[in-house]
C-alpha cells in the first residue's frame, strides 16, 4: 500500500507548531510506516508535490505566504489549519492595530539606533499584506487543529484518525487550555 | 447593595451623562472623574457605562447631533447622505466648526412615520428630501430646535383598528377601586384566570410571575416596566406610553400592592424621550389624586414610580440587562437562574413586566378575567397590539384577537404583492408568502408585536444584511459566540451581498448561525441568527443568484492588499502583484 504523502509549512508563525509535531518523539518512527514528508521544513524539500495532508502554521503576512498557501491549496487533498496564527492570525495579526505605515516606519525609519534609514524595497523581499489574515479566509481549510501550539498527541490524534479513514475528532482535554 | 437602596430619579448615572452629554457634546475624562466623585461610584463604572451606549461619547459630537434610524422601516440612509453633502460633513464624524455631526441609529420606534431621525436626542418623523435641504438651512443658520417646524416634531398614533385594551376607556383610579375588598392572592388569581401571558415576546405567565415574587424571599421588592422597547418595527408601547399611561401606571401599580413592592421604576428607551414631560406629568397628576404615594385610596399600601431612561442600547430590552442598566451599569445580561422574580433589583425579587402587559394587567382587574377570555384562543387569550410598518398603505396600530392570520392582516393593512413579512422584529421569523395562513398565537407565531411587509419591490438580500448590521452593532459583548459570530454574520452577509460570495460562504454562514444560535449567553445572540437561517431556508434562490460558481473566494481582495506596500516601497515589479 502507498504510504500517505503529508506536506508541511510555516507561514508568519514562529515554527512552535512544527516543534509540538516534533515533540511526539517516538511516535513519529511509527508515523513514518505509513506517511512520507513532501515539502516541509523538516526536510527542506522547496516544493509541493501532489500530497494528501496538507498541515499550515502560521498566519499570511506577505505576498509569498499566500503563493505558497494556495500551492498547497492545490496539492493537498486534506488541508488542516495548524495552531493559533494560521486560525485567527494570533500573534502577528497584533499588528492589524496599526497601519501597515506605521509599523515600516517604527521599525525601519523612527526606531532608536536605526543606521540609513529605509523601507526595504528589494524585489527579492515579498510585500507585506496591508492586514494579516488566517488562512480559511484566502483557501478552502478542512480542519482546524487549535493550540499554541497544539499539543504532539494532538497531531498525532488527527494524523491516526485520518489515516484510519475516521472524522477527526479532538477529545476535550486536547482542545482546553485554561 | 443594602435593601433599602433608594435611587434618586435626578441623580441617576445616566441621567446624570446625558446631561453632560448635552452640555459639553461630548463626557471627557474630566468629567468622568467628577461625575465618578459626585455620585459616589467607581470611576471604572461610570467609564464603563460611558463607553457602552450608544448616545455617550467620549469626543465631542456636533451642537446639532443628529441620528438616522436605520431601520428597513424607519430609516434611509440616502437622506443621511444627501445631509451629510449638503453641510459637508462624513459620517460619523463631527464638523471641524463643531456644528454638525451626523450618524446612524438602530430603529427608534418611528416606523408607522417613514424616514425618521433624532436631533439633540428629540425625535423628528416623516422627513423628505425636500426637507433635507430645508432642514441644511436650519442647521447652517444655527436655529434652535425650538424655531424648527412644529409639524416636523409630530409623533402620530396611527391607530387603525381597536380592539380589547385600545377600544375601552379607562378611569384613572378605576383599577385600583376595583382592587378593593380584594387580597393580592384573589388578584393573581383572576390574571391567572385571564391567562394573561407576557406581551413583549417570551410568553410568560403573569400571574405566575407575580406569585413566584410575591413568594419569593427579600427584604423589599420591585415592579419594572419594560418600556426599552428597541426591536425594529415596534412601536406599540410608544402608542400605550402616549394615550394610556395612566393604564400602564396603574397596573405597575396594581403589581406592586399584590407583590409588596413599594418602588416601580419605568424604563424609558432613550429613543422616547421626547415623552417624559408628559409621562412625569401623568405621575404627578396621580400623585397629586392620591393614585401614588403613601396609603393608595385609603388602601393601605403605598407605592411609588420614577422614570429611568436608557441612552441607546437595544440590549436593555433583555430584563437582566434591564436591571443592570437601572442599577447604573452597563446592560450586560445576568446569568439566569436565579431569575428576577427571586433575585432582580438590588437583589430583591422584582417583576419586570411589558408596558402592554401592565395595561392589560389593570384592564383584568377592572373588567374580570371573563371580559379578557372572550378575545383570543384557547392557548393565547386576549388580544395583542401589533405595529405595522414597512411595504403596506395603512401602517400603524392593529389591535386583533389572539388566532387573527397574516393574511387578514395584510388584507387591513392594505399591502399587496407581498414577498415576505417579518414577525416579531429581526430577533423574530422571516415568513414566506407561501405561510400566509400562519396565525398570530404563542402557539403558532409569537411575536412581541412587530410586524414589517415586504413587497416584491425590496431586495430581501439586503433587509437581511441590514438585520445582520443590527446585531452585530447592537451585541453587548460579554460572550464571544455572539460578540465574535453577529461579526462573522454580517461579513458573511457583506461579502455575498457585494457579489463575492460562494456557496462555501453560505454553508460557513449556516455553521456559524447554528454556534451563535445554541451557544450565546442570552437571547440577544440565541436568535440573532433567525433572518439568516430563515432566508437561507425560504429564499435559497435570493443567494443562489448573487454567489460565484466557484470553490472559493477569498474575503478579501488580495492584490488591493498589497496596494499600501506598494506605495511605501515605490514598487511595481510582477511580484508585486498577487
Amino acid at each position: 500500500m502507498p504510504k500517505v504523502r503529508v506536506a508541511t509549512t510555516s507561514l508568519a508563525g514562529c515554527f512552535g507548531c512544527h516543534m509540538s509535531f516534533l515533540d511526539m518523539d517516538e511516535r513519529i518512527v511509527g508515523l513514518l510506516e505509513h506517511v512520507e514528508f513532501s515539502r516541509s521544513p523538516i526536510n527542506d524539500i522547496k516544493h509541493c508535490e501532489p500530497c494528501d495532508i496538507g498541515l499550515i502554521e502560521g498566519a499570511l503576512c506577505n505576498a509569498d505566504n499566500v503563493h505558497v498557501l494556495k500551492e498547497f491549496r492545490e496539492n493537498c487533498k486534506i488541508l488542516i489549519a495548524v495552531g493559533a496564527c494560521a486560525i485567527n492570525g494570533g500573534v502577528p495579526a497584533m499588528r492589524n492595530n496599526f497601519t501597515l505605515a506605521e509599523c515600516l516606519e517604527e521599525a525601519f525609519l523612527d526606531e532608536i539606533g536605526v543606521d540609513n534609514p529605509q523601507i526595504p524595497n528589494d524585489v527579492e523581499i515579498p510585500l507585506l499584506l496591508s492586514k494579516v489574515h488566517p488562512i480559511h479566509e484566502v483557501v478552502k481549510v478542512d480542519y482546524y487543529l487549535p493550540g499554541c501550539p497544539p499539543p504532539a498527541d494532538a497531531f498525532v490524534k488527527i494524523l491516526t484518525d485520518l489515516l484510519e479513514g475516521k472524522e477527526p475528532s479532538l477529545p476535550k482535554d486536547m482542545l482546553h487550555y485554561d | 447593595m443594602t435593601s433599602s437602596y433608594q435611587l434618586n430619579q435626578t441623580d441617576h448615572l445616566l441621567h446624570v451623562l446625558f446631561n453632560e452629554q448635552q452640555k459639553s457634546l461630548h463626557i471627557s475624562n474630566a468629567a468622568i472623574t467628577s461625575i465618578a466623585a459626585q455620585l459616589n461610584l467607581p470611576r471604572a463604572q461610570v467609564e464603563s457605562v460611558v463607553d457602552f451606549y450608544s448616545f455617550f461619547h467620549r469626543t465631542p459630537r456636533g451642537r446639532f447631533d443628529i441620528l438616522f434610524s436605520n431601520c428597513t422601516s424607519c430609516g434611509d440612509l440616502k437622506l443621511m447622505q444627501q445631509l451629510c453633502e449638503r453641510l459637508q460633513v462624513k459620517p460619523d464624524n463631527t464638523r471641524a466648526d463643531g456644528l454638525v455631526s451626523i450618524g446612524q441609529t438602530s430603529c427608534i420606534g418611528m416606523c408607522d412615520h417613514g424616514v425618521s431621525l433624532l436631533v439633540n436626542g428629540i425625535t423628528l418623523t416623516s422627513i423628505s428630501a425636500q426637507q433635507i435641504d430645508h432642514m441644511a438651512e436650519l442647521i447652517e443658520a444655527e436655529t434652535a430646535l425650538a424655531q424648527w417646524p412644529a409639524s416636523w416634531f409630530k409623533v402620530g398614533n396611527n391607530i387603525r383598528k381597536e380592539g380589547l385594551l385600545l377600544a375601552s376607556s379607562f378611569e384613572p383610579g378605576g383599577a385600583l377601586k376595583a382592587m378593593a375588598g380584594r387580597d393580592g392572592a384573589a388578584i393573581i388569581d383572576e390574571i391567572t384566570a385571564a391567562g394573561l401571558k407576557g406581551r413583549g415576546g417570551a410568553g410568560f405567565a403573569t400571574g405566575m410571575k407575580w406569585k413566584f415574587c410575591r413568594e419569593a424571599q427579600g427584604d423589599t421588592r420591585y415592579v419594572v416596566c419594560n418600556a426599552d422597547e428597541g426591536e425594529p418595527g415596534t412601536f406599540k408601547d410608544r402608542i400605550l406610553l402616549n394615550s394610556h399611561a395612566d393604564t400602564v401606571f396603574e397596573g405597575m401599580t396594581i403589581c406592586g400592592s399584590v407583590i409588596g413592592a413599594k418602588q416601580g421604576y419605568l424604563y424609558l428607551r432613550g429613543e422616547y424621550r421626547y415623552m417624559l414631560a408628559a409621562l412625569e406629568n401623568t405621575l404627578q397628576q396621580r400623585r397629586e389624586k392620591g393614585l401614588l404615594g403613601s396609603n393608595i385610596l385609603g388602601l393601605g399600601f403605598d407605592f411609588d414610580i420614577h422614570i429611568v431612561i436608557g441612552a441607546g442600547a437595544y440590549i436593555c430590552g433583555e430584563e437582566s440587562a434591564l436591571i443592570e442598566s437601572i442599577e447604573e451599569k452597563p446592560g450586560i445580561p445576568r446569568i439566569r437562574p436565579p431569575f428576577p422574580v427571586t433575585q432582580g433589583l438590588w437583589g430583591q425579587p422584582t417583576v419586570v413586566n411589558n408596558v402592554e402587559t401592565l395595561v392589560a394587567a389593570a384592564r383584568i382587574v377592572l373588567h374580570g378575567h371573563h371580559w379578557f377570555v372572550s378575545s383570543g384562543t384557547w392557548q393565547s387569550r386576549g388580544s395583542k397590539l401589533l405595529s405595522v410598518s414597512g411595504d403596506c398603505a395603512r401602517p400603524g396600530i392593529y389591535e386583533y384577537g389572539f388566532g387573527i392570520t397574516i393574511n387578514e392582516i395584510l388584507n387591513d393593512a392594505g399591502a399587496e404583492h407581498v414577498q415576505a413579512v417579518q414577525i416579531g422584529g429581526p430577533a423574530g421569523r422571516l415568513i414566506p408568502a407561501d405561510h400566509f395562513e400562519h396565525r398570530i398565537a404563542f402557539e403558532d407565531l409569537a411575536t412581541g408585536g412587530s410586524f414589517m411587509i415586504f413587497d416584491h419591490s425590496r431586495d430581501l438580500l439586503e433587509v437581511i444584511h441590514n438585520f445582520a448590521r443590527f446585531f452585530a452593532h447592537e451585541s453587548c459583548g460579554f460572550c464571544t459566540p455572539c460578540r465574535v459570530g453577529t461579526t462573522l454574520l454580517k461579513n458573511g452577509m457583506d461579502k455575498i451581498c457585494s457579489g463575492h460570495g460562494t456557496a462555501h460562504d453560505v454553508d460557513e454562514m449556516n455553521r456559524t448561525a447554528a454556534l451563535v444560535s445554541r451557544r450565546s449567553h442570552c437571547g440577544l445572540g440565541m436568535t440573532a441568527p433567525n433572518p439568516i437561517r430563515d432566508g437561507v431556508k425560504y429564499f435559497p434562490e435570493l443567494f443562489e443568484a448573487r454567489l460565484l460558481h466557484q470553490e472559493m473566494e477569498p474575503e478579501f481582495n488580495l492584490d488591493a492588499s498589497l496596494e499600501e506596500a506598494r506605495n511605501l516601497t515605490h514598487r511595481d515589479d510582477e511580484e508585486a502583484h498577487l
